[in-house]
């Protein structure tokens, strides 16, 4: 044992080994959380445990072990390798990593994309790939040419020896691929850096833009046929009785399969297959949630919140100071399901053989959706391989823990015995469930004399999201789902008196990680209610927020850029109002200013939108501001648009005509400003979404004097009556 | 079997005459640049430009374009250079995940054939139509008025 727990960090480099002439790179890493664990498990390293291979034509790949999907992770993490590797980064490619423990999440110990933590779970192996590559052609080169290795350099792609004699990368990569792969490797000083923390262009924009980069729904393999499910129109449902003789005539139809979701049609394309589930005659057993809908649920939540729930933060004594304040202030919050609506509509291709099974899908959970298929094939999971394809967006839908959309695709394979793809239309995809949940919050402030909150109460209702999952076990603890509650028990406001806790009612409607998670709700609840409070005690919403952050430097920092760069107390234009708002998520501190005006009609028009991010140490800037646009767009869809709701047991929604995301012609003005920082990478993918929202109904607040409590913000209630 | 003239070149499918154009496409043809969104208009996704014009693949049959010349992302450049804008959206490095930009490209490059200098309220209006999930609208925005300046300043097409 004692042995395992002396396996120091710096141990990892285990191995190098030649694949088609080039240097192959591997590595395994101890989980951090678990080391004894992880390097007991850590297996013999195979050959595709590799992060490089560098070419005799120059050409560096790099095998990039998280998920495309927009975040820029195929450029930033060949940013962090470069950096080290010293190669000429117009000759860097990227390759999606096959499934394998060593590409797993340096944290979560599985192969996953999620929790806007790619630069932070690669940030010192990547570099340390690229030092320790660095090294072997370092060595490669002073062994051919009989010198110390201390009299050679790499630059851009080169070995270059004092004596003014280079070779390249390429000519170098057979020999360094068999030199000892060195056991330590030290880093550069970052003030050294020549890459990271550069404005880097994305490396995937070329194939993106001349219709050449492959995603899921895009690849086809020899003898492949299309299908689509008919799956039940209530979570939960079964098929009762099937007549599928219309569907059969269709032409290009060619079998009809049930499997655990619903009824497959499967036909040579997809036009066929849809024309022939358009012709099936299912009658469902809807089941237990036949007559589920939002107004009932509504109701439900709204009693629930009114009694305590499991305890998530207690400081102080809140009943009796809230007894005791000045005044006291009561809200009610809420938001709705929502759907995650990606670009690209799910799709999964299955190849099932006897012995084999390949998958082609965009995932974002690559060890799960790899174990689940080989669980529902019948084969031992390393008899599975997964194409990671780009991600037509992800936003957490395709991190699934139950992978849905992979065992069905395996179920239907295994039905025909062919290779197939299933192509989830629009309508399918929005209807087909694992939403943000709904969200039901009431939240109670008092005063003191002064105007200073000194309790805070706040009631949360809504689903976990991990309940019934394997992560249940490490992340709700006694009652609570972190995920239900970040955001809210660990608001850095300072109140001395504070109470947060959770109901998580069952109610049987498919729920997930969306874009930033309990964050979504949290920030828009917190930060509005903390308006309320601002205004009611007659302060200004930003002053009283300094003053509550004044122990949290990096909290107050971002608020303090975005209202120096938004011109906080500056007169607008007449019409017009300005919020703010400030949120920690994913290791990263985000504050927006939102300027806002209201037609007589009630359409909210939200014309400029300041940034400020605090994410720590910077690698791409370019990435960072794109992801802060993409956020607050993202955000300002749900806030302005964006439900799922129930009748029947029906989600009533089922396209973009009636489950609007935000177009063009909406789209505000957007400047973000980076914190230069040296502290610790944090993330960038999600942070940007959480303090849109709050800070657009601040900002209407503003200039209407009337608060939105509960989203998406319909007219009828901004209204000029 | 109906005749068709993508990208410049002819082809034969058989297929039912009621299949959108964006399904021939993308699997009878093997142009799969252009995308999937809604099958309802309603996304962009699928935009291609039919005679000139910029069409929605998906609610397009096939029976409608039959004799009309359509020409798709995959062939947006010439053999003698990148389009425009094409150019435009690799300088802004505008995409992120990607899956819209074959239609943003299209209907961007129908409108700049239509209008060589359009100003921001012209943009919004005319691509309205193409939703990107990722929201890189306002790099979309710069990218086409820089494509609009390539092509005024003899950048071709």
């Amino acid at each position: 044992m004692s042995e395992i727990i002396n396996v120091s960090r710096r141990d990892f480099l285990k191995t190098g080994a030649v694949i088609s002439g080039g240097l192959v790179l591997g590595f395994s890493m101890p989980l951090l959380k678990n080391p004894a664990k992880a390097v007991a498990g850590t297996p013999a390293l195979p050959s595709p445990n590799a992060f490089i291979r560098i070419g005799t034509d120059d050409v560096v790949t790099m095998i990039i072990n998280k998920s495309e999907m927009g975040q820029g992770v195929y450029t930033s993490l060949p940013m962090l390798i470069a950096e080290e590797l010293e190669c000429d980064w117009n000759k860097v490619r990227v390759e999606s990593a096959p499934v394998d423990a060593v590409y797993n999440h340096t944290s979560f110990g599985i192969q996953m994309t999620g929790g806007s933590t790619s630069v932070l779970s690669e940030w010192e192996r990547m570099r340390k790939v690229g030092a320790a590559a660095r090294e072997m052609l370092l060595s490669a080169a002073a062994d051919t040419w009989k010198v110390e290795k201390t009299s050679c350099r790499a630059e851009n792609g080169m070995v270059i020896h004092t004596g003014g004699k280079k070779l390249s990368y390429g000519q170098l990569a057979e020999k360094a691929a068999a030199m000892p792969v060195p056991q330590e490797v030290s880093l550069k000083d970052p003030s050294a850096f020549k890459i990271i923390g550069k404005p880097t262009p994305r490396l995937d924009t070329r194939e993106k833009v001349n219709g050449k980069a492959l995603f899921g729904a895009d690849v086809k393999v020899p003898g492949m046929l299309t299908a689509v499910v008919a799956r039940s129109p209530v979570f939960g449902g079964k098929v009762k009785s099937l007549n599928s003789e219309k569907a059969k005539s269709v032409p290009g139809v060619k079998e009809i399969v049930q499997i655990g979701s619903g009824v497959a049609v499967v036909a040579d394309n997809f036009w066929s297959a849809k024309k022939g589930r358009d012709a099936l005659e299912v009658i469902w057993e809807e089941g237990s949630l036949a007559n589920l809908s939002t107004e009932g649920m509504r109701k439900e939540y709204a009693n629930l919140a009114k009694t305590p729930g499991s305890t998530a933060r207690k400081e102080g004594d809140p009943e009796k100071a809230l007894a005791a304040a000045a005044k006291q202030i009561n809200a009610e919050y809420e938001v709705p399901y929502l759907a995650h609506a990606m670009m690209e509509p799910l799709n999964c291709l299955v190849d099932l053989r006897a012995n084999s099974c390949e998958i082609w899908t965009g995932t974002q959970f690559q060890t799960v959706d790899r174990n689940a298929a080989a669980k529902t094939a019948g084969l031992k999971e390393e008899d599975v391989k997964i194409h990671t394809t780009f991600l037509g967006g992800g936003f957490g839908r395709r991190a699934n823990p139950r992978s849905d959309f992979v065992i069905e695709a395996v179920e239907v394979a295994k039905a025909v015995k062919k290779p197939v793809k299933v192509i989830w239309t629009r309508e399918d995809d929005t209807k087909g469930g694992y939403y943000r949940p709904m969200w039901y919050d009431r939240i109670t402030a008092g005063l003191n004399a002064d105007g200073t909150p000194i309790a805070w109460q706040h009631t949360i209702v809504g689903q976990s999201l991990l309940a019934g999952t394997p992560f249940e076990q490490a992340m709700v603890k006694n009652g609570i789902d972190e995920t239900s509650v970040e955001g809210a028990h660990n608001t850095p406001y300072e109140i001395p008196n504070m109470l947060v806790d959770l109901h998580s009612p069952k109610t049987g409607v498919p729920v997930l990680w969306w874009r930033s998670v309990g964050h979504s709700h949290t920030a828009f609840v917190v930060e509005s209610f903390m308006d309320e409070v601002a205004h009611s005690a007659g302060k200004d919403p930003y002053e009283l927020r300094r003053k509550l952050l004044a122990k949290h430097p990096r909290h107050r920092g971002v608020l303090e850029l975005v209202a120096e760069k938004a011109g906080w107390g500056s007169t607008l234009p007449t019409g017009r109002g300005r919020g703010i708002a400030m949120h920690e998520s994913f290791g990263s501190f985000v504050a927006q200013a939102a300027e806002v005006s209201v037609s007589p009609d009630g359409e909210v028009r939200v014309h400029r939108v300041v940034c400020a991010i605090d994410c720590g140490r910077v690698v791409n800037p370019s990435t960072i501001e794109a992801q802060m646009e993409s956020g607050i767009v993202f955000g300002l869809s749900a806030a302005l648009h964006g439900a799922i709701s129930f009748k029947n047991g029906r989600v009533e929604q089922s396209n973009f005509h009636d489950y609007p995301v935000l177009r063009v012609d909406e789209m505000p003005l957007i400047e973000v400003h980076i914190v230069p920082s040296t502290e610790a990478p944090g993330g960038v993918g999600e942070p940007g979404v959480p303090p849109i929202a709050p800070a657009v109904m601040n900002a209407i607040f503003a200039v209407t004097g009337k608060r939105i409590r509960r989203l998406p913000i319909t007219a009828a209630e901004l209204k000029k009556t | 079997m109906i005749s068709l003239t993508v990208n410049g070149k002819k082809y034969q499918v058989e297929v039912s005459t009621d299949t959108p154009l964006l399904w021939v496409i993308r699997e009878n043809l093997g142009l799969t640049g252009t995308k999937y969104g809604c099958g309802m208009s309603l996304c962009g996704a699928c935009t291609v430009h039919v005679n000139g014009q910029a069409v929605r693949s998906c609610v397009a049959p096939l029976s409608s374009v039959e004799g009309k010349e359509i020409i798709t992302i995959e062939g947006l450049s010439s053999a003698d250079g990148i389009h425009p804008v094409q150019r435009a959206w690799i300088e802004e490095d505008v995409p992120q995940c990607g899956y819209c930009h074959s239609g943003q490209i299209m209907a961007a490059a129908a409108l700049l054939s239509e209008n060589p200098k359009p100003n921001d309220e012209e943009i919004d209006e005319a691509m309205s139509g193409n939703i990107c999930r990722c929201g890189t609208y306002q790099r979309i925005r710069r990218a086409i008025h820089r494509a609009a300046r390539i092509m005024a300043e003899g950048g071709k097409k």
